[in-house]
């Protein structure tokens, strides 16, 4: 029984361009206590379809479909209920340390609000907690930790403390949006230990939105890949990353330094464009005719849900495009 | 942090300073022979001789070059002798702290009055941005802002005082004496504080942090009033530290229509009729006072925000 269970979900967004499709016909599950990554280049949607979820989107969006949560659908909620199952059932760790704490309040006011709220602490009582999971996540002097403000923090404190406020609430599913964008090698590896530490301590499932293919086979259980708005391929995260089969899943990892660093010639569509056929044609070198004009469906290889006309039903695409696979060395 | 205000203070000194000479060669500038106006107040018009004109010229020390008269006004004001005034003889200093608790209650009616005004406008209008209460606000801060103190006066006189009879046209010492020239005053304020409000409140509802609190599954209300407000608020509080300068402006007007005793009508009184002396002490005031509250404005920026706090230490 899937913890959350996706189906259909399309975001729009109404600009004055006309409508931006940042999501269109997305279906994922996660398990419990499962890690499933989104992978995909910036500006895929991928973002999107996390804030889709907690429906933390500006008003100009609208959101299609279903996300069914603890057998729930979280579209069809209030507000105020959906108030409720922020924080306290889905925790939310934002993509950029520097900018995600509020610079005038404290780190302990701000993660002291979220135990008040959701596990009906008292003040005093919700300071201790705070200082503890402060301390479980490696900020060993809490109490001065609590009493700073953001800017007297390194980057890396500001992501444990977000960090903290994520699982304060103790929730089931966790979002990490890019949680390792724009950091170096060293800080990297250190937010891959602080996740792999957050779904240890919570066992909640953790939804994590990643372009960086090494964090993601690292982390995850699952693998969705997604591109211009659509998830492409998605399946079991070493298969997926070992025998890629969607051309573009291939393209991204043969883009990968120690693969070559060869780039996917193009770019990807616009949003706005809504032509019916497969949006990576432009760019596949493997496309013709046939992709442009039809809606492609997914097929289903070994466990992998593939969406692309040409993935024979023998296990893997007609032609490898790309050189070789992913090896999992980089784990 | 002290030496930071040390720091303003000296600066103080210097702005003080440029702004007496500025008056002082203004005042000489003006048309008008000041011993002619002096000798008429002192004596009336069908008293007046041109003896006692040259006595006035001479005895007040009018006839020195204007540098004189200067350096003679800066020693004795130094040693905190501001003069007499030319018209009355009473001395200066008396005059004006007589008459500085009138304009500091009504600086400061007006400026609560500006607040409760602007802070829920600038709140409502940002939170629910292009509704019909953001297009009203908005359309209220144009019109207040683009409205003459004067006319603003002279309405609400007409239709609280006049028609309604609610409150007094004009006088002091009761409550509800203050509330026409406050609110006067307050609106114009208000206007301009309610624009800045709301744009700054926008602007600080798009930033990451208030996303992180809507993910905490706070309520709007709660992240408007803990977690926007307190952010939107830094920059607004040094324009109303400009404002506050600007209300003495505004009283000099207001105070004149509601006969309200306070240094904005002594002065325009002194301008007419040419009492060097006083015109220099009022305008020395307002100038000391525009300063100190800027500095005051400073400092309390440095309560509001911790980042500031720390970058003075070092």
């Amino acid at each position: 029984m899937a913890l959350l269970s996706i189906r259909n979900l399309t975001t729009i967004f109404n600009c004055e361009e006309g409508q931006l499709k940042a999501c269109s016909n997305v279906s994922l599950d996660i398990n419990p206590g499962q890690t499933l990554g989104i992978i995909g280049e910036t500006g895929c949607g991928k973002s999107v379809l996390g804030m889709s979820v907690l429906r933390l989107l500006p008003a100009n969006a609208v959101i299609n479909g279903q996300i069914m949560y603890k057998n729930q659908d979280l579209l069809t909620l209030p507000d105020k209920e959906m108030c409720k199952v922020r924080g306290s059932e889905i925790g939310f760790l934002p993509q950029s340390p520097s900018t995600s704490l509020n610079p005038v309040l404290s780190i302990g006011e701000q993660l002291t609000e979220g135990l008040q709220l959701h596990r009906g602490m008292i003040k005093e009582k919700a300071r201790i907690i705070a200082l503890d999971i402060l301390r479980s996540l490696g900020l060993k002097d809490s109490a001065r930790t609590s009493a700073e403000y953001p800017h007297q923090l390194s980057g890396g404190m500001k992501q444990r403390v977000l960090a903290a406020i994520s699982i304060s609430g103790q929730p089931s599913l966790l979002i990490a949006d890019e949680p390792t964008k724009g950091l170096d090698a060293v800080n990297r590896i250190q937010v891959v230990d602080l996740l792999r530490q957050l779904s240890r301590k919570t066992r909640a499932s953790l939804l994590l939105i990643t372009h960086d293919l090494k964090v993601a086979a690292a982390l995850c259980d699952e693998i969705a890949v997604m591109y211009s708005g659509e998830i492409v391929e998605k399946g079991p995260a070493e298969q997926v990353l070992n025998n890629p089969l969607h051309p573009y899943t291939q393209g991204l990892v043969a883009s990968l330094p120690e693969r070559g660093l060869y780039p996917i010639p193009g770019h990807s569509p616009g949003l706005l464009d809504d032509s019916p056929g497969c949006r990576f044609y432009s760019r596949c070198p493997i496309g013709n005719e046939k992709c442009k004009c039809q809606p492609i469906i997914n097929r289903e290889v070994d466990g992998v849900h593939v969406r692309c006309l040409y993935i024979d039903q023998s296990g893997g695409a007609q032609q490898r495009i790309y050189g070789r696979g992913f090896q999992s060395e980089a784990g | 942090m002290l030496n930071y205000i040390s720091r303003r203070l000296v600066l103080l000194l210097i702005v003080v300073l440029g702004v007496t000479i500025m008056t002082f060669v203004s005042m000489n500038l003006a048309p008008g022979d000041p011993a002619e106006m002096i000798a008429m107040a002192r004596y009336g018009l069908e008293n007046l001789t041109a003896e006692e004109v040259e006595h006035i010229r001479i005895s007040e020390g009018l006839d020195a070059p204007v540098w004189i008269q200067y350096t003679h006004w800066l020693a004795h004001a130094l040693r905190g002798d501001f003069g007499r005034s030319l018209v009355t003889g009473d001395p200066v200093l008396q005059e004006i702290i007589v008459r500085a608790p009138a304009t500091l209650m009504l600086a400061l009616a007006s400026l609560i009055v500006s607040l409760l005004i602007a802070i829920p406008a600038g709140i409502i209008s940002a939170a629910k941005q292009n509704s019909l209460l953001d297009y009203l606000a908005r359309s209220g801060a144009l019109l207040g802002a683009s409205m003459p103190n004067f006319w603003l006066a002279l309405l609400l006189i007409l239709l609280f005082s006049v028609t309604l009879g609610w409150l007094p046209v004009f006088g002091y010492g009761e409550l509800r004496h203050i509330i026409l020239p406050a609110v006067t005053l307050g609106t114009g304020l208000a206007a301009v504080s309610t624009r800045l409000i709301r744009s700054s409140m926008l602007e600080v509802l798009e930033q990451d942090y208030i996303t992180t609190a809507r993910a905490k599954g706070l309520r709007e209300g709660n992240i408007i009033s803990r977690h926007a407000f307190k952010n939107a608020f830094i920059p607004v509080i040094t324009v109303i530290g400009l404002q506050l300068g600007h209300l003495l402006e505004g009283t000099v007007i207001v105070e004149s229509i509601f006969g309200w005793p306070g240094l904005g009508k002594l002065l325009v009184d002194s301008i007419f009729a040419r009492d060097y002396a006083l015109i220099q002490a009022c305008v020395l005031l307002f100038a000391v006072f525009f300063v100190l509250i800027n500095l005051l404005v400073d400092i309390l920026y440095v309560y509001l925000d911790p980042r500031i706090r720390y970058e003075k230490k070092g």
